[in-house]
């Protein structure tokens, strides 16, 4: 039988010291981003205190805005994380699909359900 | 980058057969799949947690916050809010990007500098493990402990018991805050433990000249997918448990 293998399908496997030098580049650039988002979220999370915000019915719209914030950060990250990192941007465009679509749909639902009915069963509790 | 998965090839060849219509070797897609399913897992945690949480406070109960329950540093009695787990954030994501700098020295078959890297990705990952065993340490109850798992712990510092409007204690609360601290912290930190232990092996193939002799570093490239997707999930659990 033949071995599938043989065809090497590595990204970008044996690239040159320029190209390397390029790839190097990019991901001392994608840490940097990364170091400041994080710096970022704990700055907000250190002096934008929730209990302070959410005591006084006024200041409640800022942490709202803050945990979107937050939220949209995270995704950032993980996008960094997966596109670059795991080298994901780089794969055939079905392979991406392959892997994101049914994840995307599955969590997006769980997100939905479990939230929706927490709020009900909260209601209902004892 | 003259890479596989950037070429044009046609349909007809790429589905044709004997060849991956996705571009990618037999492990490297098993451990994409793998990753999927557990990420599905850790989403699970993270949807019931909010569960938890929602259900709580539609009832009118209120939440810790976990700015004020995360507040020790190693060596200081200082209050400083969450800023030991935003350096075991901070220390994780440099260990994938050593990761990352590993594999793309195995593209240019550098062994010693996959070495170099792959071994700073083991000690990044110790540090992170090690210092989940001190928040676990520090955080379960205890003289010093600030969450608990029991309802009834006299010797919390700080009691989070959760009432209703007549003041009957309620039954879910801070025991199911803590919990699930140390359910997706302790699954997550199993996850870290195993990538560590799972570098080790390959970078004791790295240096043994097993990657060397077969002529390309996919190996690493493969655990690397493993250590990154730990970091993901960190990222996760450091905004929906400490952050929000």
């Amino acid at each position: 039988m033949e071995r599938d293998d043989i065809i090497e399908y590595s990204l970008h496997a044996h690239h040159s010291e320029e190209e390397g030098a390029k790839i190097r580049k990019n991901i001392y650039q994608v840490t940097v981003w990364m170091t400041i988002i994080t710096i970022l979220e704990v700055i907000v999370g250190i002096y934008c205190s929730r209990t302070t915000l959410m005591s006084n019915e006024d200041t409640k719209w800022i942490w709202e805005s803050i945990k979107i914030g937050y939220i949209g950060l995270t995704l950032l990250k993980a996008g960094l994380i997966v596109f670059i990192f795991m080298h994901l941007g780089d794969e055939r465009k079905n392979l991406k699909r392959m892997i994101l679509a049914p994840y995307i749909a599955f969590v997006l639902y769980l997100i939905f359900i479990g939230l929706y009915e927490a709020v009900a069963v909260g209601g209902a509790m004892y | 980058m003259s890479a596989e998965a950037t070429k044009a090839i046609e349909p007809k060849v790429l589905w044709g057969g004997g060849r991956s219509p996705f571009s990618l070797s037999y492990g490297k897609m098993m451990m994409w799949f793998f990753l999927v399913s557990d990420a599905l897992t850790f989403g699970g945690l993270l949807v019931s947690l909010g569960f938890a949480r929602h259900a709580a406070v539609t009832k009118g109960w209120s939440w810790p916050q976990s700015d004020q329950v995360f507040t020790h540093f190693p060596g200081t009695h200082a209050n400083l809010p969450l800023l030991y787990v935003a350096l075991m954030t901070f220390i994780l994501i440099i260990s994938s990007v050593t990761m990352v700098l590993a594999v793309e020295a195995g593209h240019r078959m550098d062994k010693k500098k996959v070495t170099f890297w792959l071994a700073l990705t083991v000690v990044g990952g110790l540090i992170f493990v090690g210092s989940q065993v001190w928040e676990w340490s520090t955080y379960i109850a205890g003289p010093d402990g600030d969450i608990t798992t029991w309802a009834d712990n006299a010797t919390l510092k700080q009691n989070f018991f959760l009432t209703d409007a007549s003041g009957k204690l309620g039954a879910a609360g801070p025991q199911a805050y803590a919990m699930f601290f140390f359910f997706i912290t302790g699954f997550h930190g199993f996850h870290v433990f195993s990538g560590v232990v799972i570098n080790f092996i390959i970078l004791m193939n790295v240096m043994g000249g097993t990657y060397e002799r077969r002529g390309h570093y996919e190996m690493v490239e493969k655990v690397g997918l493993y250590w990154h997707f730990v970091d993901l999930v960190w990222v996760f659990v450091f905004t929906f448990y400490y952050l929000l």
